[in-house]
């Protein structure tokens, strides 16, 4: 059978060590989409460095009034956090739309930001994917897509993000905490993934090594709503058709900041700066939420079959928008 | 009518209960299939890959041994270089370890001759044939009149093509075989519906006396149809075994089951209906386009029901097939009645809104007489009490018939109704009753119980012809030398081994009634149903209900959530509360998940079902049904059986899907004919 090797480190840097001193190594964390694709062969580590001894499951407030997210905490305890359900609705909402009850008591919050694309392409290592295999082709393009991306997709590659977590993050503009080989820094959850272009197996910005230990929330904007709304089939356990996360405050009626994220529809969380831009300083109400919507949606260029997930996401901005709205004058 | 628990519960819960894949014969291996990746061709070398120590075997076409024929060309695993479509198994790994086996088959390379295949369903398809006969012996064809004429003169026309895609049976324990062979004895612990069935299968197959074969399926974890009949991974299973010398495990990966193990051949469904104003049908046409593969003619018979139900002067029920490069469909819960029954009931729905009647109301008007096509009498049929108890139960009075118009907020609410159907299928069986000297009484008969409380049941209706406690009787189930059992399918098997288990009972009650002890080595009487059941019947007989569901619809993402579902049913004597409502809710929630979330996609370019976990093949959990409620109407019908009953496993499904996309339409407005009604058939509709 295939073999690999298997460490459980005790400090961070060990485990940082351990991951740079072997390409074929690989960081182990709750093991919902790892241990998954290892059985597919799609992922065939020469190591495990299972982080679970790491003392990153903390979850607590930063000098600033914000929230620091240890990388390891589980998706179930974030969800329950009655800081993050308070200060973070969005966020909490986020979580419990994802997955399974089972599946968030494992899951950690670093792993979910970097789980990879539920493309059936993909994950059948008998049929050739660009993200994959480089140089192999995308079938999906031609195949069954109803699920994949119709914004920042390439002709190499129109898979999608799974997380409903990373969307909700990229909305509250939380940061990344990195520890590698030459050292820590820090990276906006916005620019933790890329889009495909023509090199999709590349599908974030960290250095080989780098672990992300903690994720920060800026502290919330006073008088801010926020929410998460995904679309489904299924009423549980299923990946979006399409999601929206939404912060707003609203000033008289007059939209004072706000912040647009879309889920289910590009290879990263979908950031709809076009759209803030337009909302800026904006009346608060249905018209413009649409229009704003509209906007950032010309963009997308939807393929055979996947045409449905545009008006689907513009309705649910619409939507998660509108109520925000409603409940700022309340 | 009886209450009582499944007998095999605790072990259930517990862990106790052992399936096919939790035997653990001393020195076992285990095997894992190579899938082939091309949808037609041939194999033209097949490189075992690197060198494993824990490998025992890698079989190919060139070395597999050689098996007869036993009439099924699915299982003629290994026999030949032909690829008839993705999927098929062109070779077998046995290893020390299941993940070692996993392993070295990921690394065997095959190398094919490929053709081009052909896998997509079109209507004006150049191969689409007229069948002999469907699934289940009906005729392809059934004509009484002249539809053509009698539609074009009819006030009132209703003309409407229906979808279905393939549907799979995906049970939650998949298809896994152990096998073992001492000599030229072999034992397998198959995870089957039938163990007589696949006991014939395998001697046929390896040229054994049938004394000679064992097949135990001591409890199964659901099936669905797809176990009704050997699958590859027992014949693969006994094959490895009898190579390596070693008893053999082989359960197959989930990602394999649409491939190997049957499914629901997708369905397009013309319906047409000639009605008067008063909605009395006057002309009947259902017309069937289905598939199967290159393998095996599977004839999906969805236009039979319509044979049965309504009252129509003249009729036209036919089915169309084409013979494609993909995976062989077989049986899935209802065959016919579930995916045809969708079709004629959303048909009726349509003619309701055409003429401006209560969808109760028109079915009520339709009532036929005798059974339509044959002519039969019913043994019993009791649609209309099921129709008017379901309507009064769910609460149908007042219902405002204008689609699209109640709404809550963002949602918009509709109720739907649907009839449904299921014919009494009974088959031969044998059993033997045994009374014990220290008072007990054993029962024992080759049923299989795959969830269905099947050993529950036949424990009562012993204890009840021998008048004495069900918990002085004790039941033998799932094994080959036991008395013969027929197929846990088609519903029947509480009728057919109940009415061997009654008819043993009945004897031994005879031989015990003058008071004389039990001898210490008990006293036993067994009975064969073959004369009896062989006899025939003069009557058309039928389980019949009615469903009726209620869904919201969102008007911003186009999601549709059931909200009720509730079924009437009557099919004859209820034997036991518990179990029995339990096979109509699983069916009635196994038909909302094929109307709301089964989808599977036949990609054109690979050949293949693109859906293979149940992460993308979606059916539906707890929060997808969170009302389901069963009911029956009073009904014993002599006519069927000793017993009384009808079978009630399948007609749960029936009618359930057409209820739900009624209401979907009573909800929205929108009529969608194609399953599933997933939000991207809505959305934009509604945005």
């Amino acid at each position: 059978m295939r073999e690999f090797g298997y460490l459980r480190p005790t400090g961070v840097a060990e485990a940082v060590e351990l991951l740079a001193a072997d390409p074929g190594a690989r960081y182990l964390a709750g093991g919902t989409n790892l241990v998954d694709l290892m059985k597919l062969g799609v992922e065939r580590p020469r190591l495990l460095v299972d982080l679970g001894r790491l003392p990153l499951r903390d979850i607590g407030p930063t000098g600033d009034g914000g929230l620091r997210i240890g990388a390891l905490a589980r998706n179930a305890d974030l969800a329950a956090d009655p800081r993050v359900r308070a200060s973070y609705p969005v966020l909490s909402q986020a979580l419990l739309a994802g997955a399974s009850g089972q599946l968030r008591n494992v899951a950690t919050t670093a792993g979910n930001l970097l789980q990879r694309t539920r493309c059936p392409y993909f994950q059948d290592t008998a049929k050739p994917c660009n993200k994959r295999l480089p140089g192999t082709g995308c079938p999906a393009r031609e195949g069954v897509h109803r699920d994949l991306a119709v914004l920042g997709a390439s002709e190499h590659c129109v898979a999608t993000h799974p997380s409903d977590l990373a969307v909700a993050l990229a909305v509250l503009d939380a940061t990344v905490e990195l520890l590698g080989p030459d050292g820590a820094r820090t990276l906006p959850v916005t620019d933790l993934h890329r889009l495909p272009g023509d090199r999709p197996d590349l599908e974030h910005r960290l250095l080989p090594g780098e672990l992300i230990t903690a994720v920060t929330l800026p502290p919330p904007a006073p008088g801010a709503r926020s929410a998460y709304r995904k679309a489904r089939d299924r009423a549980s356990y299923a990946f979006a058709l399409a999601s929206v996360a939404a912060v707003l405050v609203v000033r008289g009626s007059r939209v004072e900041r706000v912040g647009i994220a879309f889920g289910g529809l590009a290879a990263k969380p979908w950031r709809a700066r076009t759209a803030e831009a337009m909302l800026l300083g904006a009346s608060a109400d249905e018209a413009s939420f649409r229009a704003a919507a509209e906007a950032e949606l010309a963009a997308a260029r939807p393929l055979r079959d996947n045409g449905h997930k545009v008006p689907l996401a513009r309705n649910l901005a619409v939507r998660v928008l509108s109520d925000l709205a409603l409940e700022s004058v309340r | 009518m009886t209450d009582h628990v499944r007998l095999e519960g605790r072990a259930k819960v517990t862990g106790a209960a052992r399936y096919a894949d939790d035997r653990r014969p001393p020195g076992a291996v285990h095997a894992c299939p190579v899938p082939a990746t091309v949808a037609r061709g041939e194999v033209t070398a097949v490189d075992p890959g690197p060198a494993d120590r824990s490998v025992l075997a890698v079989l190919t076409h060139l070395d597999a041994p050689r098996l007869a024929d036993a009439g099924d060309p699915t299982l003629a695993v290994l026999q030949s270089a032909r690829v008839a479509h993705r999927g098929q198994i062109v070779a077998l790994v046995v290893a020390e370890t299941p993940e070692a086996a996993r392993h070295a088959a990921a690394q065997v390379r095959v190398e094919y001759a490929e053709e081009p295949h052909d896998v997509t369903l079109v209507e004006d398809h150049p191969g689409v044939y007229a069948p002999e006969e469907a699934n289940g012996g009906h005729p392809a064809d059934r004509v009484r009149g002249d539809f053509g004429a009698a539609y074009a003169a009819a006030e009132l026309r209703i003309d409407a093509t229906y979808r279905i895609g393939p549907l799979h049976n995906h049970p939650m324990e998949p298809h896994a075989s152990t096998a073992e062979w001492q000599g030229d004895r072999l034992t397998v612990h198959d995870s089957s519906q039938g163990g007589h069935g696949v006991r014939k299968t395998l001697a046929t197959l390896f040229g054994l006396p049938e004394d000679q074969v064992l097949v135990v399926n001591e409890h199964v974890g659901g099936g669905f149809g797809s176990k009704g009949t050997a699958r590859p991974n027992v014949v693969l299973a006994a094959m490895a075994a009898r190579v390596v010398g070693r008893p053999v495990r082989l359960a197959l990966p989930r990602a394999q089951l649409p491939a190997l193990v049957g499914h629901r051949a997708p369905t397009v469904q013309r319906v047409r209906l000639a009605a008067g104003r008063d909605g009395r049908i006057e002309a009947l046409a259902h017309e069937i386009l289905t598939r199967s593969s290159t393998l095996k003619e599977f004839v999906e018979q969805a236009a039979v029901p319509a044979r049965v139900m309504y009252r129509s002067a003249v009729s036209l029920t036919t089915h169309r097939v084409v013979r494609q490069d993909v995976p062989t469909p077989s049986w899935m819960r209802a065959p016919g009645e579930a995916p045809g029954m969708f079709a004629l009931e959303s048909a009726m729905d349509e003619l309701a809104s055409a003429c401006g009647l209560d969808p109760v109301e028109l079915r009520l008007r339709n009532e036929p007489e005798v059974e339509p096509d044959s002519g039969k009498p019913f043994s019993s049929r009791s649609l209309t009490a099921c129709l008017r108890e379901g309507a009064r139960r769910f609460g149908w009075a007042g219902r405002d018939p204008r689609p699209g118009v109640r709404r809550e907020g963002r949602l918009l609410v509709g109720t739907g109704v649907a009839a449904s159907t299921y014919p009494v299928l009974i088959a031969p069986s044998s059993a033997e009753v045994r009374a014990e000297p220290d008072g007990g009484y054993l029962v024992r008969v080759n049923a299989a119980d795959i969830g269905t409380g099947a050993r529950t049941v036949l424990a009562l209706v012993a204890a009840e012809v021998l008048a004495v406690p069900s918990d002085r009787v004790r039941i033998e189930v799932g094994r080959t030398d036991l008395p013969y059992g027929s197929v846990a399918g088609g519903s029947s098997g509480t009728s057919s081994w109940g009415w061997a288990v009654h008819e043993a009972a009945t004897r031994l009650r005879g031989r015990l009634a003058g008071g004389a002890p039990v001898p210490a080595r008990g006293l036993s009487e067994r009975a064969d149903t073959r004369e009896l059941v062989g006899r025939g019947t003069e009557f058309a007989r039928h389980a019949f209900g009615a469903q009726f569901a209620e869904v919201q619809v969102d008007t911003d993402s186009g999601e549709v959530r059931l909200r009720r579902l509730l079924g009437v049913f009557a099919a004859g004597r209820i034997l036991n509360v518990r179990t029995a409502r339990s096979q109509l809710v699983g069916g009635m929630v196994m038909g909302a998940s094929m109307a709301l979330l089964e989808e599977s996609t036949m990609d054109p370019g690979f050949g293949d079902h693109t859906e293979r976990d149940l992460a993308s093949y979606h059916v539906a959990v707890s929060a997808d049904v969170p009302d389901v409620q069963a009911y029956w109407v009073e009904e014993e019908d002599t006519h069927v059986s000793p017993l009384g009953s009808k079978g009630i496993g399948e007609i749960g499904i029936v009618g359930t899907a057409a209820a739900v996309a009624n209401a979907v339409h009573h909800a929205t407005g929108l009529r969608v004919r194609e399953l599933p009604v997933v939000s991207r058939r809505l959305g934009e509709a509604l945005a």
